[in-house]
């Protein structure tokens, strides 16, 4: 195979699993900022305390990674409801959830970096699986299970999250509060608590791709710091309240990074990213998904 | 009934945060009979706090000994610090307070080259004395005569930091003819790949990958694999741990197994580094500060790795002290020994006998240059030998980190190429 078409191939793949991981990292935020209007910016935050959650739970009963993520899923949903019980008492409910709610997140996200710290130390942390230590080769392509496997993670649980939301009453209902809480009042449905569902939905899934960095790379308390401004960019660039476009748009973002990395080094990554998703608001300001205005 | 109000919650947490900084900051303040204070500001938050936990324990065991001892000057000492959280911004202020409001006698610097830049135009107004720790270069631009750095980097940095690497390159089975040069986009590593490229000139080799990379790079496998099609003899990557956890990653991944790999990668100096990987580390060749080698094996540095051990896991810290704690507990034996000869807390007189004497820690005997460097540069590169496992305990012993040059400190035999046995 001509050396060139080998490492594009590779380069799509490569950038496809890293999507995956990004597609998982955003789609709590999709939730959140997208569908609920909540600037969360502590979403990477709690995704590594999800991570180190994992890492200690892991390590102690020596379980695989993943399976700790999802099993300990349901406690970060409580958390999510939690703070966004505060949230909604503190700021929503008072109508200053705009500058003193993104201090709230702020807040939370410094509390979490500084916790983790004091409670674990400020080194890497890791829980590697066998399968992190094995690559298949498909042809001339290599596929890290690594990456993989946290992609079919994702893939799975964000498929299954899709189904519900367009299937079951309070996934439809979930969506209608993204456009008008009002006329949901009209229909019986109080949408606090329909909210408060979604914002724990969405914290359980920041746990989640905690799980799944860990299966990925070793993780400390600042790690999140790296995520917030893809996980932003990519719900920005999937339409906001769209978890299609925003899955859509981090398998592109991932694409689009590791193939500049490829051929142009790795320092034109972000650039070409960031440029891509300017452009394409320029053309698309709605987003890839979104609805026009 | 009183009932809390929102404003009583705040007086509460104004007041718990000063008791906690005043408790934080002055841990010795019950036995201060004059004491000598020597203030700092370190990174025990944020990306840098890895080493500046480790290079705190270093100085807590120092001045612990030292009071034992009866003091510096006949005085307690005492450590005065504030948690810079990795932020550079925060720096100049921490210092302003340590030199204005809490008036302490000695300055030292944070942890490496982005914390002390921002630190020395506050130091150099007051003109103190400051013994910096790993910084790179940082007195090229403020050429100030009272700052003197505890690392082996020297002056000229980018004539002698690569020297050591490119030297062992020369003795690999077949002569080297191409090399790539990967590095992240901060000051330490660009100064290493600038280094890495000249050797990589004078010694007539083709640079076939020459690249830079953001911080916040998460997945490596493209670049590393855009290196291996380039096919280099000689690899030298300039990272930090968690960039060259992702580079050693991918490489082994991507089964790339050239003559030689590494460079000026940190993290592998790291316990918890040492611990994940494994063999992947095997035949690994990078830049490094300490090896537990018997060419190394200075007076009392063995009995202050006993100490820091006992103490690391408690303070949440690398567990081996291997690569910062003996430099920063010597970067604390310079003060002791200068503060010694000069008999006072006199800041020219201590510069002036910085500049002038020799001075003998459990890092080596060495003299500073009129920089402020070491006159005499002593960059490790060591080879990791024998790894099977992530046990530790071997890197407590020699036979695992061998010294490969310089030449005066070298343990063993250069093993090519780069992977583990069999890969």
């Amino acid at each position: 195979m001509d050396p060139d078409l080998q490492l594009l191939l590779n380069g799509v793949v490569s950038g496809l699993l890293l999507g995956g991981l990004y597609a998982f990292a955003a789609s709590g935020l999709a939730m959140s900022f997208g569908m609920l209007d909540i600037v969360n910016i502590a979403h990477p935050a709690l995704m590594i305390a999800g991570a180190f959650s994992v890492v200690v739970v892991g390590t102690a009963l020596g379980l695989d990674p993943l399976l700790v993520a999802v099993l300990q899923a349901p406690l970060f949903y409580v958390l999510g409801i939690g703070i966004y019980s505060v949230y909604h008492h503190f700021f929503e409910r008072r109508g200053e959830e705009a500058l003193q709610g993104l201090a709230f997140f702020f807040g939370i996200m410094f509390i979490i970096e500084v916790g983790l710290v004091m409670a674990f130390g400020p080194e890497q942390r890791f829980l590697d699986p066998p399968y992190a230590f094995v690559t298949l080769r498909l042809g001339e392509i290599d596929v890290p299970l690594r990456m993989l496997v946290p992609m079919l993670l994702a893939a799975a649980v964000l498929g299954l999250l899709l189904l519900w939301l367009r299937s079951s009453f309070t996934g439809l209902a979930i969506g209608a509060v993204a456009q008008d809480a009002e006329a949901l009042r009209l229909m019986a449905i109080d949408p606090v608590r329909i909210k408060r569902l979604a914002f724990g939905l969405s914290v359980a899934l920041a746990a989640l791709a905690g799980g799944a960095l860990v299966v990925v790379q070793p993780v400390e308390p600042t790690s999140g710091q790296i995520f917030i401004g893809r996980v932003f960019a990519i719900c920005i660039m999937g339409g906001m309240a769209s978890l299609p476009g925003c899955i859509a748009a981090a398998l592109l973002f991932g694409v689009v990074e590791n193939v500049t990395a490829t051929f142009a080094g790795p320092s034109w990554s972000p650039a070409v990213a960031f440029g891509w998703l300017l452009l394409m608001l320029a053309v698309r300001p709605q987003g890839l998904f979104g609805k026009a205005a | 009934m009183h009932s809390t109000t929102r404003r009583d919650l705040g007086r509460f947490a104004l007041g718990a945060a000063v008791g906690g900084a005043a408790a934080g900051a002055f841990p010795a303040f019950a036995q201060s009979a004059n004491p000598i204070r020597i203030g700092f500001a370190m990174a025990l938050s944020g990306g840098l706090a890895g080493n500046g936990r480790a290079t705190l324990l270093a100085y807590q065991i120092w001045a612990a000994e030292a009071n034992a001892r009866g003091g510096v000057l006949g005085r307690p000492v005492q450590l005065v610090f504030y948690d810079d959280q990795t932020t550079p911004g925060l720096v100049p202020g921490i210092y302003t307070k340590l030199m204005d409001v809490d008036r302490v006698d000695i300055v030292t610097s944070p942890y490496a080259t982005a914390m002390i830049a921002p630190s020395m135009p506050v130091v150099m107004q007051r003109n103190m004395c400051f013994v910096t720790l790993f910084g790179a270069g940082v007195n090229e631009v403020f050429k100030y005569d009272r700052h003197f750095n505890m690392n082996i980097t020297g002056d000229n940095m980018k004539e002698t930091y690569a020297k050591g690497y490119f030297d062992v390159a020369a003795k690999l089975p077949t002569p080297p003819r191409s090399a790539a040069i990967l590095a992240v986009d901060n000051e330490f590593a660009q100064k290493a790949a600038e280094s890495a490229r000249f050797h990589a000139r004078q010694r007539g080799l083709r640079v076939v990958y020459d690249r830079s990379y953001p911080p916040s790079t998460v997945d490596f496998t493209p670049t590393v694999r855009a290196i291996q099609s380039a096919r280099p003899d000689v690899v030298f990557i300039g990272s930090y741990p968690p960039d060259s956890s992702g580079i050693l990653r991918a490489a082994s991944e991507l089964r790339f197994n050239p003559p030689m790999f590494g460079g000026g990668m940190v993290g592998p100096q790291l316990a918890a580094f040492q611990a994940q990987f494994g063999p992947i580390l095997n035949n690994l060749i990078n830049w490094d500060v300490y090896s537990p080698e018997p060419t190394m094996n200075f007076p009392g540095v063995a009995d202050f790795q006993e100490k820091y051990r006992t103490q690391a896991a408690k303070e949440q810290t690398d567990l081996l002290g291997n690569y910062i704690p003996p430099y920063a507990y010597a970067q604390m034996q310079v003060l002791e020994q200068s503060l010694a000869r000069v008999g006072r807390v006199d800041q020219a007189a201590l510069a002036a006998d910085m500049h002038a004497s020799e001075f003998d820690t459990i890092v080596g005997k060495f003299r500073f240059s009129a920089s402020g460097e070491w006159a005499e540069p002593r960059n490790l590169f060591v080879q990791f030998q024998n790894v099977r496992d992530g046990d530790l305990e071997k890197y407590k012993r020699p036979g695992t980190k061998v010294i490969l040059a310089p030449e005066n400190l070298k343990s063993g035999e250069l093993r090519a190429p780069y992977g583990p046995p069999g890969a």
